[in-house]
Order: structure tokens, then C-alpha cells, then sequence
């Protein structure tokens, strides 16, 4: 059999589904992991974003550091936390929501910049207060970038949450790192196929909720 | 009614953009300043609002110091039109005219009846409430603009340069309308403009603002025009500040006498039986002047309404001396076609009656 026909006998079989080590459970696992990581990541970044974005104060800071979070190895992350902290989930959560914070602090801050001063003018000129201004107007205004920058952490997120499996926990990961470790290439490609999968389909549903929420936009 | 003393705005980066400011704007009327950017009249408007504090010196309105309100209290009692609009792109026409009324805790309903009513108020048809800024003209969005600011009905509205970014007929149109609202409403405007033409047009009394902050001369249009203080405002009124006067001046006291003149569906017989000269005036079946008929043209035709006709505009009472005189110069016969209010033909204006009465008022 060749590797492809493998690989849809390896998906398909209901074997695999099933059970507390079947796709479906890790399935589970790698959603738990990537969407608690990603609420951490927007509870820090967006408040962040939001505050130097309505009062451009700590820009040029938040961007460096961004770029510099951006820059850095999550699997270097994880070891280095995970030898601090010992054996638990943390060290794999700590490195998915510094993934995270980058693309939604930038996003955030790209958006309130990208608000008019014009319109921020009427809105104080109108009687607006500064919670009321960035409530009403500038964060709606924002709304789509910042949804933009959770998309993108949130796929970023799916696809490197297979390091949880790397220090021996859950998720689509495990059959990478195990098939890599047993040599079975049809896992190690059935696991690559299901976190694509699922990084596709869930940056899909998000794209089509934007359209949705923002189908009265210009852009 | 808003009152300045002594008012000096510097900047941190150290430029004096309004130098020592005192002067109190009329109630009831608009007020234009005007001058080159730079000149300190934004930031003069601004300090009214608080989008500016001074840097020295009260500003009052109706005898109360603006710093006794919290900032957005007192913004929500002045009416604000600025460039561009700067409405709010994510809410409806409607709920934009709302924002004030919302702000105040009208409630929902209210604030909406009361933005529906200001529609019509700016000329505006009603289903335009449920679209967004973006699917609006220019001239569109700046009414919306206007009819947000007077949504709380304030007695007091700023206006930054409203009509900068729309075309000239469109701004006349605007101009017009602001005119009309105004004879209406009688709020107490400070309107902000470079283009002196406009304040000319729109103006009770015009400021005018020299750089560095200093406000030369305040006066009713026909006095600054007529008695400017200074070469600088001589300069800024340009050289045309003789004409912009007559732009200042109605018909109302010009005379005018009766004129020939054959409808464009007589035949060309009649026309020439008319005619006393080789021009004569041809008005359409209900009585409005359609231009001037050239007898010599009419050669080989039967009737007149075939023939090119000179274009001509009959102008009411309420028109300008300054266009009568423009018409004198324009039409071949050297008359100013006059109407009543319907645009039906009374008579005309020779040049030299136009003429005698303008070194008349000298």
C-alpha cells in the first residue's frame, strides 16, 4: 500500500476515533489547550493594545517587544520553562500564550491607530467622555482588526499547541511525536493532517462570523 | 454671548496661536473667522468647546466661565460641525444625528423621533436615516453633520470649516442652506473659514486673523469691505473687494421698466413685427425669460422656437447688483432681465440705471 492509501485507512478506521487515546479525545485536548491559551493571550494583550491605541502612549515599546516575542523559539520556551517549573502544562501554556500576545497587541494597536482623528475629535467635541469615545467609537471602529488579530493567534495557536505532546501531554501532537519515535510515517502524517485540518476549519468559522459582524463595513 | 478676555494660546512647542484675544460674539448671528492657516481662528473656535484650553484668560458663555462645566458637560450643550463631517462610520445616519440626545439619556426612542425630524430639517429624504456615512455624497454627509450638532437643539454651534472639502456648487447649495436654517433658528454660530468669499456670503460679522494669532478687525461684511482696517485686510479681501460689496447689494431699490418681448411660440413674423433693434427678448409660454432672440438669425424659419437663443438669467429683488451688473456686461443688449419671485418676466435694468445706482450708494 502506498503512503497516501495508508494514510486514509489510518484516518478512517473507527479504531482510531475512538477511546481515550482515539482521535476524538485528542481532538478535544488540542481545542482545550489552543482556545484557554488564546483567552489568556487576549485577557493580557487586548487591555494592552487598547490603552497605547486610545492614548498612544507605550507604542513604540509594545511594538519592539512584539516583534521580539514574535522572534522568539516557542520550543525554547517550553524547555526553558518546563526546566524551571518541572514536569506540568504550564511550561506549554506559558510559551502558547506568549505566541499569542504579539499578533493581538499589534492588531489591537494597528486598529485604534487606524481611527480618524477626525472622528475621534467629533466624538470629544461631541460630549463623548474618553471611556465613551473608546467604547463607542473607537473600539467598534477597531473591531475588525482586533477580530483580524485574534484569528490569527488563535491558528497560530492550533498549530504549534502539538508542542504539548513534546513534554509528554495531549493533543493532535501525540501522534506526530509518537510516530516519530516509532518510525510510523502514516501517523506522523495523519497527525500533520489533522492539525492542518483544524487550523483551516477553525480560521474558516472565524472568517465567516467577521464577515457577518462586519458586513456593513467599507473594508 | 460667548465672550473672550485677554486670551492668549501658546503651545508646548512654543508658537502662539492666539495672542491676547478679547471680543464678544454677537447672539443670534453668525460670526466668520476667517484668515491663512496658522492663524490662530481653529484654535480661537476650539477654546469655546474646550478641545483647547487657554493658556491664559477667561472664555465665557451666556456670562459663565467654560471651565465651570466638566469638559464633556459643556460640549454636549454647543453644537459641533467639523471638515469632512467626521461622522462615525459604524453607526447609521440616524443614530449619528442621535449621538447628542443619546449622550444626554433621551432614551433610545426619543433620540431616534428627534433624529428623524432633523432629517427633513437639513434637507435630507428619510430613508437616507437607515444608511451609512460611506454611501453618502459629500454634500450629503456634511447635512448629516449639521443635523447632528443641532439634534439637542443648542443654542450655540461651531463650525470648523464645514464645507472645506465639498465642490463649489455643492457648497453653495450648503451655503443656502445654512442661510435658510439660520433665518429659522437664530442660534449663535462661529463659523470658521480660509475662503473669505464664504464669509462675505454667510456672515452677520467677520473676524479677521493675522499669524501669529492676532485678531485685526471685527465687522459686519459691507463695513469691512467698504473701510478695511489695514493693507493686510485689504490684501486678504482681495482685489476684487469693490465687487464683493456689490455682491452685498439686492435689486430691491433698482428700477426697472417694461421690456418687448415675444413668447418662443410665436412665428418669426411676429417676432420681427417686435423687433425694434436686431435683439429681442424671447419668454417661454409661461412667461419666464428663455433668452435672447438675434432677429438677423431668423432668416428661412417659420417660427422662433428653432432659433439659438443667448442665454440670459432673470434676476429677482433679492439678487445682487453685483449680478445685475454681471448680466449687463453678458447680454448683447447690455439689460438686466428682471422676475418676480415665480421667475416670471417684469421688465428690465438698462446698464446705465445699474451703473447710476451703484456710484449712487459711493
Amino acid at each position: 500500500m502506498d503512503l497516501l492509501s495508508k494514510l486514509v485507512a489510518w484516518l478512517t478506521s473507527a479504531g482510531q476515533w475512538a477511546g481515550s487515546e482515539g482521535i476524538a479525545q485528542r481532538l478535544f485536548e488540542h481545542v482545550e489547550y489552543s482556545l484557554l491559551s488564546t483567552l489568556v493571550a487576549a485577557l493580557i494583550a487586548l487591555p494592552i493594545g487598547l490603552f497605547i491605541g486610545h492614548t498612544g502612549r507605550g507604542a513604540f515599546l509594545a511594538i519592539n517587544l512584539s516583534g521580539f516575542g514574535r522572534a522568539l523559539p516557542t520550543v525554547g520556551i517550553v524547555t526553558l520553562v518546563f526546566l524551571v517549573s518541572g514536569l506540568s502544562m504550564t511550561p506549554v501554556y506559558i510559551s502558547l500564550v506568549a505566541l499569542a500576545i504579539p499578533s493581538i497587541v499589534t492588531n489591537t494597536y494597528a486598529g485604534m491607530a487606524a481611527v480618524e482623528a477626525d472622528t475621534k475629535d467629533a466624538a470629544r467635541g461631541m460630549g463623548m467622555t474618553g471611556l465613551q469615545s473608546l467604547w463607542r467609537v473607537e473600539v467598534p471602529l477597531a473591531a475588525p482588526l482586533i477580530m483580524t488579530g485574534l484569528r490569527l493567534a488563535t491558528v497560530q495557536v492550533i498549530a504549534t499547541a502539538t508542542i504539548a505532546a513534546y513534554v509528554s501531554f495531549g493533543g493532535l501532537g501525540r501522534y506526530i511525536f509518537d510516530g516519530l519515535a516509532q518510525r510510523d510515517l502514516t501517523q506522523v502524517m495523519g497527525g500533520a493532517v489533522l492539525v492542518a485540518a483544524l487550523a483551516v476549519a477553525v480560521d474558516l468559522i472565524l472568517a465567516g462570523i467577521h464577515r457577518v459582524l462586519f458586513r456593513h463595513r467599507l473594508t | 454671548m460667548i465672550r473672550f478676555e485677554s486670551v492668549t494660546k501658546r503651545f508646548a512647542n512654543g508658537t502662539t496661536a492666539v495672542d491676547d484675544l478679547s471680543v464678544e460674539f454677537l447672539e443670534g448671528g453668525i460670526t466668520v473667522l476667517v484668515g491663512s492657516s496658522g492663524c490662530g481662528k481653529t484654535t480661537t473656535l476650539r477654546m469655546i468647546n474646550r478641545l483647547v484650553d487657554p493658556t491664559s484668560g477667561t472664555v465665557s458663555l451666556g456670562g459663565r466661565d467654560v471651565r465651570e462645566l466638566p469638559a464633556a458637560q459643556l460640549r454636549r450643550g454647543i453644537g459641533y460641525v467639523i471638515q469632512q463631517a467626521g461622522l462615525f462610520p459604524h453607526r447609521t445616519v440616524l443614530d449619528n444625528i442621535a449621538t447628542v440626545p443619546t449622550l444626554l439619556g433621551w432614551g433610545r426612542r426619543k433620540a431616534r423621533a428627534r433624529a428623524a425630524e432633523l432629517l427633513e430639517v437639513v434637507g435630507l429624504a428619510a430613508e437616507s436615516g437607515k444608511r451609512y456615512p460611506h454611501q453618502l455624497s459629500g454634500g450629503q454627509q456634511q447635512r448629516v453633520g449639521v443635523a447632528r450638532a443641532l439634534a439637542a437643539d443648542p443654542p450655540v454651534l461651531l463650525m470648523d470649516e464645514p464645507f472645506g472639502a465639498v465642490d463649489p456648487v455643492v457648497r453653495t447649495l450648503l451655503q443656502d442652506e445654512l442661510i435658510r436654517l439660520q433665518a429659522e433658528l437664530r442660534k449663535t454660530i462661529v463659523f470658521v473659514t480660509h475662503d473669505i468669499d464664504e464669509a462675505v456670503r454667510l456672515g452677520d460679522r467677520i473676524a479677521i486673523f493675522r499669524t501669529g494669532g492676532h485678531m485685526v478687525q471685527i465687522a459686519p461684511p459691507a463695513e469691512l469691505l467698504a473701510r478695511p482696517a489695514d493693507d493686510f485686510v485689504a490684501g486678504f479681501l482681495g482685489a476684487e473687494r469693490g465687487l464683493k460689496l456689490l455682491s452685498l447689494i439686492s435689486l430691491q431699490d433698482v428700477p426697472y421698466e417694461p421690456i418687448a418681448a415675444v413668447r418662443t411660440t410665436d412665428t418669426a413674423a411676429q417676432a420681427r413685427a417686435e423687433a425694434t433693434g436686431r435683439w429681442l427678448l424671447a419668454v417661454s409660454p409661461d412667461g419666464k425669460p428663455a433668452g435672447w432672440l438675434d432677429v438677423h438669425a431668423l432668416d428661412g424659419s417659420d417660427s422662433i422656437g428653432q432659433a439659438a437663443l443667448t442665454p440670459v438669467r432673470g434676476l429677482t429683488d433679492a439678487d445682487s447688483l453685483l449680478s445685475a451688473l454681471n448680466e449687463t456686461v453678458s447680454s448683447p443688449t447690455g439689460m438686466a432681465v428682471r422676475v418676480d419671485a415665480a421667475g416670471v418676466l417684469v421688465g428690465a435694468s438698462r446698464d446705465d440705471v445699474v451703473h447710476a445706482h451703484q456710484r449712487s450708494l459711493a
